[in-house]
């Protein structure tokens, strides 16, 4: 789940003002891994090839120096969608429809010729007493559309590792690139245990909706909300605590083990080297 | 069970806090192999801290325990051999599902404890198919814990340990919030267990069910010291010691237009007689 994604959530759930939405409409983006499980190309993939695959991309979009680069970069990962059998509007949406609210707003000033200096594209203010002049520039406009474009694909990019990647394959492929194992432990439990926090929070909600009746003074709903933050951290200290004795008591030493087994079949390092060349070729195009 | 059987755990001088508040105090107990014991006591008097001692998932701060006539020591459990020999002869199914349940997949749930317990492969997958077979959840295997009733997650977390095979189950309010059907399932899968010669050792508050899942039973009181063992016939019989220990409560109802006053068994029945 991206920032963009998990906004765009809170904004559905905000429309219809109801905390239960809100956990409804997380449980089918974040749980119901449905995408994961259809039959389509990266669901057949080894999750150590998209893992890597999609880490080589990311570097190729850093490092790229040309728009025409990365945007081919972009334009590589529809067809992989649809292949995935990833619904087109869906993944497109989810990404771009606030990735212009969050990155441009970072990406505004860039446009200026306050903070990129150079040929005016569109003078806004040019006044002579006092001397005030603002300009968008073409060096601005460049500036703005990387800083876009990158966050953009890269975010497609994890979106569609996501989308099509069963979340405990997943951990099991970041277990490969040595990452921390606490870490890859910390994920796994995060993300199983916002369910539950979500339906204590919805749970809170409901017993509040339930003994109040009329509108409810704007400070008094921040301080029931930070009452609720409260609570609601106790309550997921008091069953992480559960939660590990739970693990122990069946033989968690630390080390944790899953019972799928990867395999590297042909076709997997043939992507491999697909994923891997076209990032090489990206970043040599960009360099 | 009898009198010969080799004690599975010797509790002596037992003592536990959390952050100075007394959970359990000077706790001796022994619990011999084929025993079904019911540890009877009200909300916060103990019983659940006690599964946990003899889990060994905490360790008294004063006294000590052995297990299968070996010290029940956190020093003795680093040891990866010895943690593994007795995790995979003590199973405990907690309270909360959701604490027990952390796995993403039912099949992930069952696999956990003979897979990290060092099982080969082909057994762990066998012996995780039994349990789901045997439980009658086999239609669950890839659907998600959370997602699950209370009566299945129920049933996932006793499949969970199932799977382990252990010789002793450790099991902690196993009818708290069930339904009546799933209370009788379970109480049939304690009897299963039972036909095995499992030890089986019970913490619970639900007095309906005491008779069928025990022989024996240590009640405790709110002081968190164990005031009474013995048969469940002698002990819920006794009805000031019940009422001393939060177990019943004085119930005032009309009937047929006259007042009563009776003792309560708290939660499920009235098991009073006009």
């Amino acid at each position: 789940m991206t920032w963009a994604g998990l906004v765009g959530l809170f904004k559905r759930a905000g429309a219809k003002s109801r905390l239960s939405d809100l956990t409804g409409a997380l449980e089918q983006s974040l749980f119901a891994e449905e995408i994961a499980r259809r039959k389509g190309l990266l669901q057949s993939l080894d999750p150590r090839v998209k893992l890597i695959g999609a880490l080589a991309w990311l570097l190729a979009i850093s490092w790229s120096q040309n728009l025409a680069g990365i945007a081919a970069l972009y334009t590589l990962t529809l067809p992989l969608a649809a292949a995935s059998r990833v619904p087109m509007t869906f993944y497109v949406k989810r990404v771009w429809a606030l990735i212009p609210f969050f990155t441009g707003i970072i990406a505004l000033p860039a446009l200026f010729n306050v903070f990129s200096p150079g040929a005016p594209l569109v003078t806004l203010i040019d006044s002579t007493s006092p001397r005030v002049y603002l300009a968008i520039t073409l060096p601005g406009v460049v500036t703005a559309a990387f800083l876009l474009l990158r966050v953009g694909t890269s975010v497609s990019i994890a979106v569609l590792l996501i989308l099509t990647t069963r979340w405990t394959l997943l951990l099991k492929a970041l277990r490969v690139l040595r990452v921390p194992q606490t870490f890859v432990l910390i994920l796994g439990m995060t993300y199983r245990y916002i369910y539950v926090l979500l339906h204590a929070a919805n749970n809170m909600f409901l017993a509040r909706q339930s003994r109040i009746v009329g509108r409810v003074a704007d400070a008094e709903q921040r301080r029931w909300l930070a009452a609720s933050a409260g609570v609601l951290f106790a309550k997921s200290y008091a069953l992480s605590d559960e939660v590990y004795l739970a693990m122990q008591s069946r033989g968690f030493r630390g080390e944790a083990q899953v019972m799928e087994t990867l395999r590297w079949r042909g076709a997997d390092w043939m992507w491999l080297a697909v994923f891997v060349g076209v990032a090489v070729a990206a970043t040599w195009i960009g360099s | 069970m009898s009198q010969d059987s080799p004690p599975v755990f010797q509790v002596e001088h037992v003592t536990y806090a959390y952050n100075n508040q007394i959970a359990l105090k000077d706790i001796s107990l022994t619990i011999r192999a084929g025993e079904r014991l019911a540890i009877l006591g009200a909300n916060g008097s103990g019983k659940s801290t006690l599964l946990k001692i003899l889990d060994a998932l905490y360790f008294p701060q004063r006294g000590a325990v052995r297990a299968f006539g070996e010290p029940l020591t956190e020093a003795a459990l680093r040891e990866d051999a010895r943690a593994f020999a007795f995790r995979r002869r003590v199973g405990l199914v907690f309270q909360d599902p959701d604490a027990q349940l952390f796995s993403p997949t039912v099949w992930d749930e069952v696999t956990f404890a003979p897979l990290h317990l060092g099982l080969p492969r082909a057994e762990v997958i066998e012996r995780a198919e039994w349990a789901l077979d045997l439980l009658n959840i086999t239609k669950l295997r890839d659907r998600a814990p959370h997602r699950l009733s209370g009566g299945e997650k129920k049933k996932v977390a006793l499949a969970s340990v199932l799977s382990l095979r252990p010789e002793v189950w450790l099991l902690d309010e196993p009818t708290a919030s069930l339904d009546p059907r799933s209370q009788a399932r379970l109480l049939d899968f304690i009897g299963e267990l039972t036909r095995e010669g499992k030890t089986i050792i019970t913490a619970t508050q639900d007095l309906d069910i005491v008779e069928e899942i025990a022989d024996r039973v240590v009640m405790f009181c709110e002081e968190h010291e164990i005031t009474s063992d013995g048969a469940p016939h002698e002990l819920l019989s006794d009805y000031d010691r019940l009422v001393e220990c939060n177990l019943i409560h004085a119930h005032r109802h009309t009937h047929d237009g006259t007042e009563h006053v009776h003792h309560h068994l708290h939660p499920v029945s009235h098991r009073h007689a006009h």
